[in-house]
């Protein structure tokens, strides 16, 4: 139904092989940031505010450095003072102050579990019982969490004043963002149909298993290692070296395995307070969190406020849209204001639109992106208002879609012409799919929705090299979350027409390959997987070349194929050379044969996804159990089918608890109540069903084998498409997330 | 503090080890005995990334205290495997992608071998249930689940032939 227009056959592209580091990770073997331990490293500790926000009186630290086995104590007095500046590190852009005063608090607290001061000593036990003596005197502040008390003119103010506000007069408003075109109101009056409502949540956590840890080691001479689990090596080396205003060259930092970022995992919390404490004892040092630390100190989704208004012709022509947003932003500046604009209505074709987003800071945690950052709350709102517009037109709610698909070169929100989008095949495909005409069964109904998230592109290392018995290894320097080492290798060996065994690719460490930007922004593949067959190609260039020389024959007289260098013309004609041959002889034909790539790959393509979901709805308890779900993405070519197909139903997993169960609690005292799995509630395996994936290929002109980005699009549609199935199931139209059993038991019985 | 001497067979290897009395057995085969493939991911028996074995019971080492290992077999992630040869869990884990990040994936390698000892032929209900307390944040658990239903098809087969 989708076939390109020209029909490629691939070797590797689209296989679905078995992962080269997989061997380690289902024996225990494989090293994550929390299994890492340095020769006499101490362990680290850190003391956190039990206040949402008061003011830092005086720290007094003597009893626990006098503590026996203590060997280093660090408050925020041991950073140094910064001058603002905005780092882009490949998902979103952070203030070094800001990182710096995350890190450790320097006159203020600003959420409860803000640290506040560290320790290191040689037991763990040891560590937590001297952060347990050091003595803070706080000047309790008032506090405020909710997005509409933030904004009130009596708030209590995070920053004063705060940065980027709005007006004159300092706000909590930390960022705000407009687009749109065209006569909104007008268009909204003149509309047959007018659909509005407001939407609500409140922040949800990227819900990694992996803790955060790492071990930091710095020498007298200023010189440091740092051993860590992150979404960008590169990422920790310049927030580090920043935060302590010292050369990027002097850190080295190595990779370790990576238990699951989803964003959360772009910044730095840890590495330069370990840093602080390896200093002051001249041992390397450990620094973990416990999960609650976790969740009360590292960055949620922000929660929201959406108010959305759709106005539509009788015949289901979308006029006007205006959708107005909040979002928490947490204690510091956040970055999901303007995607959340972007990733509101632009996959439909509407002539005015107005997309307004601000970002209030309050006292939680300082909001982290988590997979398309921004998108799903607002495609929550709207998707869920399509919907809604679809009941009042007496439309099936796929035509109305289908009818206002964006196309092509149609006007994103920004005004950009959309590039070789694959929405409205991903339409077609969720009409032909069986799950679409399906019946349901008694207290069932199906809900759909649609979404979209740019992707990005960006800075990217590879290196290639080919060892003296012609195999290949690739050295990048994306961490490898969900299976890139195997992309990657099929991209080379594509390239190389070798055996996929034949390559073997690594993550590097920052002082090893060139800067890359984080794992995230779906960018992997794309762009580390441009810059490996940019190198692959190189490489294959440089073996017919050094071939060749062997043979002494004009460079273009010799073709790489089927794994081989082969003279095509002249008296050599049919001579071959394997890599092995050639590599063997490098030493006489110009030395080894190595390629770089370092690029900052362009022409990235969104991503759109459209799901299908089926509920039950339990009318004595409320509870909504997935009875069925089909995600249909366009991701552009599938380069690993599996981990393709895997980040579609990770994706919507993580849409569907956000949708039906986690959520943010804390009290009125500003404290967080559910810091744990138990009580903040993740989707276990009996609360799902299989998730169908079906993906269309659609794929991008620009990249060698088509890649578009695949790991965020699938959390965006999950939150509508489970409130219209709970909508078609129950009549009822649920506003608010999570649709927790008690909150679903309520609209059903008319409670509260 | 006063740490106790514990006798304990780990993975099939007599095993003494030292802890202090409050010390969690997954604290002891982590840091004290190197074993780092049992994970803490909550330390309160939420996550099961750090399911392991006792007795030949299935329990998460983060609840355990190290001391109760006295007399007692522990078998981890570490012992799944027969030398080189992987358990057709292990095997199937690879082969279905059951494993984007890997963090979780011991634990879930761990519990679904206990399954399998006790039912080879589970409905998927049944792999699902088994699995709840286990959790994985990458991949919706479809290819866990189907991996795992994979796998006990291979053991059956294997005791059908052997």
């Amino acid at each position: 139904m989708n076939a390109p227009e020209k029909i490629e056959t691939f070797r590797h592209i689209g296989t679905r092989p078995v992962r080269p580091d997989g061997v380690d990770k289902v024996t225990g073997k494989a090293l994550y940031g929390t299994d890492f331990k340095a020769p006499g490293m101490l362990w680290g500790a850190i003391l956190r505010s039990p206040h949402p926000h008061a003011r830092i009186l005086s720290i007094d630290t003597r009893a626990a450095e006098k503590l026996a086995g203590v060997k280093a104590v660090a408050t925020g007095k041991d950073l140094p003072t910064l001058e603002s500046l905005v780092m882009h590190v490949g998902e979103g852009a952070s203030d070094i102050v800001d990182i710096s005063h995350n890190c450790l608090a320097f006159d203020k607290v600003l959420y409860e579990g803000h640290p506040v001061a560290a320790v290191a000593a040689i037991t763990p036990e040891l560590a937590r019982e001297a952060a347990a003596l050091i003595s803070v005197e706080y000047e309790v502040l008032p506090h405020v969490l909710g997005l509409e008390e933030a904004l009130a003119d009596d708030a209590p103010l995070i920053r004063e004043p705060a940065k980027g506000g709005t007006g004159e007069t300092p706000s909590n408003v930390a960022m705000d963002v407009t687009m749109g075109r065209g006569e909104v109101e007008a268009a909204l009056s003149g509309a047959a149909v007018v659909v509005e409502g407001r939407y609500t949540m409140e922040p949800v956590h990227q819900g990694y298993i992996e803790p955060h840890a790492c071990v930091a080691s710095w020498n007298g001479d200023g010189q440091a290692q740092i051993w860590c689990s992150s979404q960008g090596h590169f990422m920790v080396r310049s927030l580090t070296a920043s935060v302590l205003a010292i050369p990027q060259s002097d850190i080295r930092v190595t990779p370790l395995e990576i238990g699951g970022g989803f964003g959360g995992k772009t910044t730095v919390y840890l590495e330069p307070v370990a840093m602080i404490l390896s200093r002051k004892s001249g041992r390397p040092v450990r620094l973990g969190m416990s999960r609650e630390d976790v969740f009360r100190a590292t960055g949620p989704a922000p929660g929201a406020i959406i108010d959305v208004r759709l106005g539509a012709d009788a015949d289901g022509t979308l006029v006007a849209a205006e959708v107005t947003f909040k979002y928490h932003s947490g204690a510091f500046a956040a970055n999901d204001a303007g995607a959340g604009v972007s990733s509101a209505i632009g996959h439909y074709r509407i002539a005015n639109t107005r997309v307004s987003g601000i970002e209030v800071l309050c006292n939680r945690p300082a909001a982290k992106a988590y997979r398309a950052p921004g998108a799903p709350q607002v495609n929550f709102a709207v998707e869920s208002a399509m919907d809604e517009l679809a009941i009042r037109l007496g439309m099936d709610p796929l035509e109305l879609r289908m009818k206002n698909a964006a196309r092509p070169g149609d006007l994103q929100t920004s005004g950009l012409p959309w590039g070789e989008i694959g929405w409205m095949q991903c339409l077609e495909a969720a009409k032909a799919h069986p799950h679409w005409s399906a019946p349901l069964g008694p207290n069932q109904g199906r809900g759909i929705a649609g979404g979209y998230w740019g992707n990005y592109g960006g800075p990217s290392t590879v290196n290639l090299s080919v060892a003296e018995d012609g195999t290949f290894t690739v050295a990048t320097g994306s961490p490898d979350i969900g299976g890139s080492r195997a992309s990657m290798a099929i991209m080379a060996a594509e390239v190389l027409e070798v055996p996929y065994e034949q390559v073997r690719c690594v993550v590097a460490d920052t002082s090893s390959i060139g800067l890359s930007f984080v794992t995230g922004g779906s960018r992997t593949t794309f762009a580390t997987g441009m810059a490996t067959v940019e190198a692959a190609r190189e490489v294959k260039r440089l073996l017919c070349e050094r071939a060749a020389r062997t043979w002494q024959v004009p460079a273009q007289h010799v073709e790489w194929r089927d794994g081989h260098a082969v003279c095509t013309s002249g008296e050599r004609q049919g001579s071959k050379m394997s890599a092995a041959q050639v590599a063997g002889s490098s030493l006489h034909s110009g030395g080894p044969v190595t390629a770089t790539s370092a690029l900052s790959a362009q022409g990235w393509l969104p991503g759109f996804g459209f799901h299908i979901c089926d509920v039950e709805v339990d009318q004595e308890t409320g509870h909504v159990s997935i009875v069925r779900y089909t995600a249909v993405q366009d991701v552009g070519r599938a380069i690993h089918a599996d981990y393709v197909e895997g980040q579609i139903q990770g994706g919507v997993a993580q849409g569907i608890g956000w949708a039906l169960n986690e959520t943010y609690i804390y009290n009125k005292d500003g404290k967080l109540e559910n810091p744990g799995f138990l009580d903040y509630r993740m989707p276990v395996a009996s609360d799902m069903p299989m998730i169908d994936t079906v993906m269309v290929e659609v794929p991008n002109p620009v990249h060698p084998y088509g890649v578009k980005g695949v790991g965020e699009v699938p959390i965006v549609p999950p939150l509508a498409a489970v409130a219209n199935a709970v909508r078609a199931a129950t009549g009822k139209r649920m506003r608010s997330l999570p649709m927790s059993p008690d909150k679903v038991h309520a609209a059903l019985h008319g409670e509260g | 503090m006063n740490r106790i001497h514990v006798n304990s067979t780990i993975n099939g290897d007599v095993t003494e080890f030292l802890c202090d009395p409050g010390a969690s057995l997954l604290d002891v085969l982590r840091d004290t005995l190197h074993l780092t493939g049992s994970k803490e991911g909550c330390g309160s028996g939420d996550c099961g990334a750090c399911t392991v074995e006792l007795d030949g019971e299935m329990v998460c080492s983060c609840l355990v205290l190290a001391a109760e290992a006295e007399g007692r077999t522990v078998a981890t992630i570490e012992g799944v495997a027969e030398g080189s040869v992987l358990h057709p869990v292990q095997q199937k884990f690879l082969e279905h992608a059951a494993l984007q990040c890997g963090f979780c994936t011991p634990g879930f390698i761990v519990a679904a071998k206990s399954l399998l000892d006790r039912n080879p032929n589970p409905t998927e209900t049944e792999v699902r249930y088994w699995l709840a307390g286990n959790l994985c944040r990458c991949t919706g658990y479809d290819k866990i689940v189907r991996a795992v239903m994979d796998a006990a098809a291979e053991l059956r087969q294997e005791r059908t032939a052997a």
